[in-house]
């Protein structure tokens, strides 16, 4: 790669100790640098701690020693406000299980996010909204109350209101590992797609290896640690 | 601002859970509802006996107590040490009962900046003749017009009218007891008799009741010179003066100095009506502290709920945190969805308060001792709608801060791992 791309999420050095029930050293000195625009999967054992690093790369977790970066700017001692400031307009989130506001409806659902980051207008908010379902197909449920559609168009809800401001990363855990085959395609070219088309960068921790392979790099963890980079594939 | 969001999220979460919301809310309702009957009922109440006491007694009366001399003549001989002093039976004359130089006093008082007000009256013994019946009485001159206007007078009058004596030397008002006992009407006319002779033949004008059978019995009123002349006694014989204060609080004070400095008998309305303040006081502190039990007892309602409301949302609390809604944002949520119940039912529970005392006030209710009041006294004051808000608000408030604050202190991660 001869262009030098800016970094979105370096990690260097972070350690993660849990007290209980014993001490328990889950992450050792984890350091990895991803680049704008950069389509990463992180894949490991069950129990090696991908979860655990995933949430304190969406500073949900603060509870670490190391340095957390984003776009260049260290965020580790930054305070909860601020935080979550980041969260709302930096780093979208999509999980395992699709976790929605069930007594909402798809389109508020996917709006929330950016009603909170009140940069734009309702209207404009509310067309956003209308434009990123209509990209994931599913602006024909925008009405439905979020508890009455199914699991894979749960899973892209959640999608939509990870983009919905235009975050500088998306970071997923396990975001297919709910979904059938087909849906779990549909999802991962939908990542793709943004990658491509829109230059996002995306961090998705997965078990699929099919799914991994087709991403641009894959980190290996192992008991805590950074095994591969997945640069020399 | 972000404001809007918080409250469109805590407007779904009431939504959401209507049945439970109204529960909460009606209990907030009930509290206020019964906070503002009680507290009209019973302001209205003491309104009512401060209206049978306080309106009508003078905050300070003056009058010229008749007591044996503490001075008998023969102290004032010579002192001597071999011989026994023993008389003591000099007896008050019966002039001492007027009050000396009531004129200037009354000017005086009068440019007092702490008097509002004040009456001067002429009171005597006398019989009441109608035919063959005689009966004993109490005549007092008045400016009725005065006595109306600085003790309410005219809220007594049963039948007639205060400016027909106004208007008419030759008019009386008498009390209920004396005009039934002598079955004489308005327009009759009643012969008095003074202790010293003196005949006056009267026109009834008015009639009037205290609701106290040992006054209405006896008393009568006449104007002030009428009464004078039936004494025989020039204009400057007075013996009472009525004063009213600006500030009720200093007539005990004023009414020690009154004594001292014009050498006359002075009572002030607390001590005469010791027992009066006690009442009032008790039934303040009763009023507020059933309210504040049943508001408490609403708060609880709202707290539960909350607190369940915070239990069934964790994941909700998730994923708003995950998002990147603040723990302030998230206790804004709470606390807003808290005080809009309390808002709410604080609203309800004032019309029901307010609705509930209209027909309260419509309730007939009849006494003798308040000829004019026809129906149970209720007090409209805006004040206690103002107060009742402010319970309502603030006990929410507290219901909501707590549970508010742990939704604030949960952990996104535990509740993300947990699944
Ligand atoms: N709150 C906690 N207290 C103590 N130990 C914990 C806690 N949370 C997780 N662990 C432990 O930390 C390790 C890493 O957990 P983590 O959830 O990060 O694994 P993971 O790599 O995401 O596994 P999986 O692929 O199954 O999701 C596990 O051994 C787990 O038992
Ligand atoms: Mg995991």
């Amino acid at each position: 790669m001869s262009v030098i791309r800016p970094s979105v999420i370096r990690a260097e050095g972070i350690n993660k100790i849990f007290r209980e029930p014993v001490d328990f050293h889950v992450l050792k000195d984890i350091s990895f640098d991803i680049k704008m625009g950069e389509f990463v999967s992180i894949m490991g054992k069950s129990g090696c701690g991908k979860s655990t690093l995933l949430y304190i790369l969406s500073t949900m977790d603060t509870d670490y020693t190391g340095d957390l970066f984003l776009n260049d700017k260290m965020i580790t001692k930054d305070d909860p406000t601020q935080l979550a400031r980041i969260r709302n307009e930096q780093i979208g989130f999509v999980f395992q299980f699709h976790y929605l506001l069930p007594e909402f409806s798809v389109l508020e659902n996917v709006m929330l996010p950016a009603r909170k980051l009140a940069k734009k207008s309702f209207e404009e908010i509310e067309f956003d909204a209308y434009q990123v379902l209509e990209m994931l197909d599913i602006k024909h449920i925008a009405r439905k109350k979020s508890y009455r559609i199914s699991g894979g168009e749960k899973q892209r809800v959640a999608i939509a209101r990870a983009l919905i401001n235009q975050p500088s990363i998306i970071m997923g855990d396990e975001p297919t590992g709910n979904l059938d085959s087909k849906n779990s395609d549909n999802v991962l070219s939908i990542f793709k797609q943004l990658a491509a088309e829109k230059g996002l960068t995306l961090l998705v921790v997965t078990h699929d290896l099919d799914f991994a392979k087709r991403t641009d790099r894959i980190i290996t963890m192992g008991d805590g640690r950074v095994i591969d980079h997945g640069f020399n594939t | 601002m972000d404001f809007k969001v918080l409250f469109a999220i805590a407007k779904t979460h009431i939504f959401t859970r209507i049945k439970q919301s109204a529960i909460a809310a009606l209990g907030v309702t009930f509290g206020i509802a019964t906070f503002i009957i009680l507290v009209s009922f019973m302001t209205g109440l003491n309104g009512l006996l401060d209206g049978m006491i306080l309106n009508r007694t003078p905050h300070i009366h003056l009058y010229n107590e008749i007591v044996p001399s503490k001075k008998q003549p023969v102290n004032l001989w010579e002192k001597t040490s071999k011989q026994w002093s023993v008389v003591s039976s000099v007896k008050p004359k019966q002039k001492q009962s007027r009050i000396y130089n009531a004129l200037p006093l009354i000017e005086a008082l009068k440019k007092s900046d702490d008097v509002y007000g004040l009456t001067a009256q002429v009171s005597t013994q006398a019989f009441y003749t109608a035919g063959t019946i005689e009966l004993n009485g109490l005549i007092n001159g008045v400016n009725i017009m005065q006595e109306a206007k600085l003790f309410n007078i005219d809220d007594y009058i049963i039948e007639g009218e205060i400016k027909d004596l106004h208007q008419n030397d030759n008019g009386i008002i008498v009390g209920a007891g004396v005009a039934k006992k002598m079955s004489a009407k308005i327009g009759d006319r009643i012969q008095l008799v003074s202790a010293r002779g003196g005949q006056l033949s009267l026109k009834i004008v008015a009639i009037y009741q205290s609701g106290l059978a040992e006054i209405d019995n006896v008393q009568s009123y006449a104007n002030i010179k009428t009464v004078q002349q039936l004494m025989g006694e020039s204009s400057n014989y007075i013996t009472d003066i009525n004063i009213k204060l600006h500030d009720m609080d200093k007539a005990f004070p004023l009414a020690k100095a009154y004594e001292r400095i014009y050498n006359v008998t002075a009572v002030d309305i607390h001590t005469a009506n010791a027992q009066f303040d006690t009442g009032t006081t008790i039934r303040n502190i009763i009023t507020y502290a059933v309210s504040i039990t049943l508001l408490i007892v609403a708060g609880f309602g709202i707290y539960n709920i909350l607190n369940m409301f915070i239990y069934e949302k964790m994941n909700d609390i998730a994923i708003l945190k995950a998002t990147g809604f603040s723990g302030n944002d998230v206790m804004f949520i709470f606390i807003s969805q808290a005080l809009i119940l309390g808002l709410v039912g604080g609203v309800l529970g004032l019309l029901f308060g307010y609705s509930a005392s209209v027909l309260i006030d419509n309730i007939p209710f009849v006494t003798e001792a308040l000829p004019t009041v026809k129906t149970y006294p209720v007090n409209f004051d805006s004040s206690y709608y103002l107060i009742g808000m402010g319970f309502a608000i603030v006990s929410t408030f507290f219901a909501g801060y707590l549970p508010a604050k742990k939704a604030k202190s949960i952990d996104p991660v535990e509740i993300l791992r947990g699944q």
